[in-house]
């Protein structure tokens, strides 16, 4: 029992190092910027940075629209496949999937031989048209996490009668998902849009090869050519994450409680 | 018999190869209080789902108020239902709960709020208005689930299985409180249940339900007194079996182990030397020669549990049987496991069961 306890101490204490020596060490640099004291200097480059700000804002309105579209294709396709299809559940799931499998410079490459300028289609030429290109792989890359926290949000409530319920009040099916799943789910979604955001916001990949201004080039360029910036960075950015995080917590204490509980 | 208000015709249902529904036929009259009573799996369920528009028949046809509805999706049918499992929406309050039918169709705003706070008076709860689905007991939420099924004035009421979730005593009170609704509203409803008692107490007509086909429909009176079939016989209410050879089928005499009984007129069709089974209710037997009792056979008592205001006794006859029920009388000694005893019965209470 006692050397279960100090083992277990042991184990812990090693884990929050490992966490938490890094992040020190980062914050430490971050502020040696200012040469013999600490200040702030290197955060207040980088937030005074107006392409920091265009960029990040960029990103944001873009991580914006892709958690809409994935909500809006995500929602009732696994709403769908656990009402009607159970049997389709495990071809869905692979694909899902499979953006964790294909790097994202596949897709960007299937882009570009479908949209060039020299396509039938050249959307890339057009500006509007490549950000709502950009919003779509980006959907296509949080579809594993928006997928698997939405189905996971389904599982807690009874998917089927629920839906015969309201069905048989005469809901028809927009009123059944906008109504009845979504507000079951919303914490789900909150969590997988949180994911989303937090894709969204670091990727590189796409954003450059599409040559958006978006967030992750700014911040590979930096990190390329400045030194306590990008620690700065580094913690803004991990700030951003846990405020994300907390707030799902928070939000999670409002979410409906089953009624599904014996008396 | 009236127009009938519901009218199920024919209708069979099958999953791939499998039937789960054969011939149902019912014809319910307005206002009418119809259970479905049956093992699990009988296909209760099934059926009730069709009425509902969940499931579509494989054939036959199904009548509403006149109207052939087989085909109409359940939102279109204007039927209210509430289901086993507390299908109360988890994210709205009771209040908007019950309001969520009268929201779908539209109505105004004030309108539904009146209809809430008179539907919350219907079910006593009008406290919990402003209460989630997750605060209240189970009890609660299914009254909850009346409401809302009620609210917008369905044309039918379908109830499958509400009450097998709760406890006894909750159960009880409940079941009443749905039958004392339904009859004030007059809306016709239907009823599925594997419970008999809660069958025989609270319907107009029962359709007791075998192998996905109604055995027999009539009132909770004819059913237990007057069992079509040896299914509805065994599995509404207890039931003495006795194996009998008919001996003499002109003067109507039965041998039951070695003794004779005289059945006179119940044997239709029966030839001397076939096998039947009689069937008794432990209530139309008694212990000792009783006056107005013209038929009796000896045995001997095999059990006796003393449950208080009654005492049920086994008596052994041959290789049958029989349970019947005597009150406790403080003057008298409950009868002792081993001594003989004679049980008397009247010959016209004894069913034939083919
Ligand atoms: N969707 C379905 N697919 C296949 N079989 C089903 C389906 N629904 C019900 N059944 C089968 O039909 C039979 C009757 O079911 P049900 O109507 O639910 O019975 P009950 O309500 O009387 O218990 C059962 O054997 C059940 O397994
Ligand atoms: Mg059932």
């Amino acid at each position: 029992m006692k050397a279960g306890k100090f083992w277990a101490w042991i184990v812990f204490i090693l884990g929050a190092a490992y966490f938490f020596i890094p992040l020190i060490a980062t914050i430490e640099f971050s502020l040696r910027m200012r040469r013999g004291v600490y200040s702030f200097d290197a955060y207040k480059v980088v937030l005074g940075d107006s392409q920091f700000q265009t960029t990040f804002m960029y990103s944001v309105i873009v991580a914006v629209f892709t958690i809409l579209l994935g909500v809006l294709i995500v929602v009732p396709t696994a709403y769908w496949i656990r009402l009607r299809l159970p049997q389709l559940r495990p071809v869905v799931e692979f694909i899902t999937l499979l953006p964790l499998v294909i790097p994202a410079i596949v897709i960007v490459f299937g882009y570009i031989r479908m949209y060039g300028s020299n396509s039938p289609l050249p959307f890339l030429s057009n500006n509007t048209a490549t950000n709502a290109l950009l919003v779509i792989g980006y959907a296509a890359l949080a579809l594993p996490y928006m997928y698997r926290a939405v189905d996971t949000g389904l599982r807690t409530i009874d998917v089927r009668t629920l839906t015969e319920a309201a069905q048989i009040l005469g809901a028809g099916w927009g009123t059944i998902v906008t109504r009845v799943i979504l507000p079951n789910v919303l914490i789900a979604v909150l969590s997988g849009a949180f994911l989303t955001f937090a894709i969204v916001i670091g990727e590189f990949t796409m954003a450059s090869l599409l040559n958006r201004p978006a967030f992750g080039p700014y911040l590979q360029n930096l990190v390329a050519n400045r030194a306590y910036e990008p620690a700065a960075l580094s913690i803004i950015a991990f700030v951003i994450t846990w405020g994300c995080m907390s707030l799902i917590q928070v939000l999670s204490r409002f979410a409906p409680k089953s009624a599904n509980r014996p008396n | 018999m009236a127009e009938p208000f519901l009218s199920i015709q024919h209708v069979r249902k099958s999953f791939g190869a499998t039937t789960v529904v054969e011939d149902f036929n019912l014809d319910v009259e307005p206002g009418e209080f119809v259970s479905f009573l049956g093992p699990s799996g009988c296909g209760k369920t099934t059926v009730l789902r069709m009425v509902a528009g969940f499931e579509e028949p494989s054939a036959g046809k199904i009548v509403v108020a006149g109207k052939d509805i087989t085909r109409l999706k359940p939102n279109q049918r204007n039927v209210g239902m509430v289901f086993q499992a507390y299908a109360l929406f988890p994210n709205l309050t009771v209040a908007q709960n019950i309001g969520f039918g009268l929201r779908v169709a539209g109505m105004p705003r004030a309108d539904i709020d009146a209809r809430v706070a008179e539907m919350l008076d219907m079910i006593k709860l009008p406290q919990m208005a402003d209460h989630y689905p997750y605060q209240l007991s189970g009890g609660q939420q299914q009254r909850i689930a009346l409401a809302r099924a009620i609210a917008p004035k369905p044309k039918l009421l379908l109830l499958d299985e509400p009450l097998s979730a709760l406890d006894a005593k909750v159960r009880v009170s409940l079941r009443e409180e749905i039958r004392s609704i339904q009859k004030k509203l007059g809306i016709t409803t239907i009823f599925v249940t594997h419970d008999q008692e809660e069958a025989l107490s609270i319907s107009d007509r029962i359709a007791v339900m075998y192998g996905g086909k109604a055995e027999q429909v009539g009132t909770p009176f004819e059913i237990y007194n007057r069992p079509a079939t040896k299914f509805v016989a065994n599995f509404v209410g207890t039931l003495n079996v006795l194996e009998g050879k008919v001996t003499d089928a002109a003067s109507g005499t039965v041998q039951v182990n070695t003794q004779e009984v005289s059945l006179k007129g119940k044997l239709n069709g029966s030839k001397s030397g076939d096998m039947l089974s009689l069937a008794l209710r432990p209530e139309a037997i008694s212990l000792g020669r009783q006056p107005g009792r013209d038929s009796s056979l000896s045995g001997e008592i095999s059990e006796v549990h003393f449950l208080g205001s009654v005492i049920r006794v086994r008596v052994g006859i041959g290789g049958n049987t029989v349970s019947l029920d005597t009150f406790n009388s403080p003057a008298t000694p409950p009868p002792a496991v081993g001594e003989k005893a004679e049980i008397s019965f009247s010959s016209s209470d004894m069913l034939v069961l083919h």
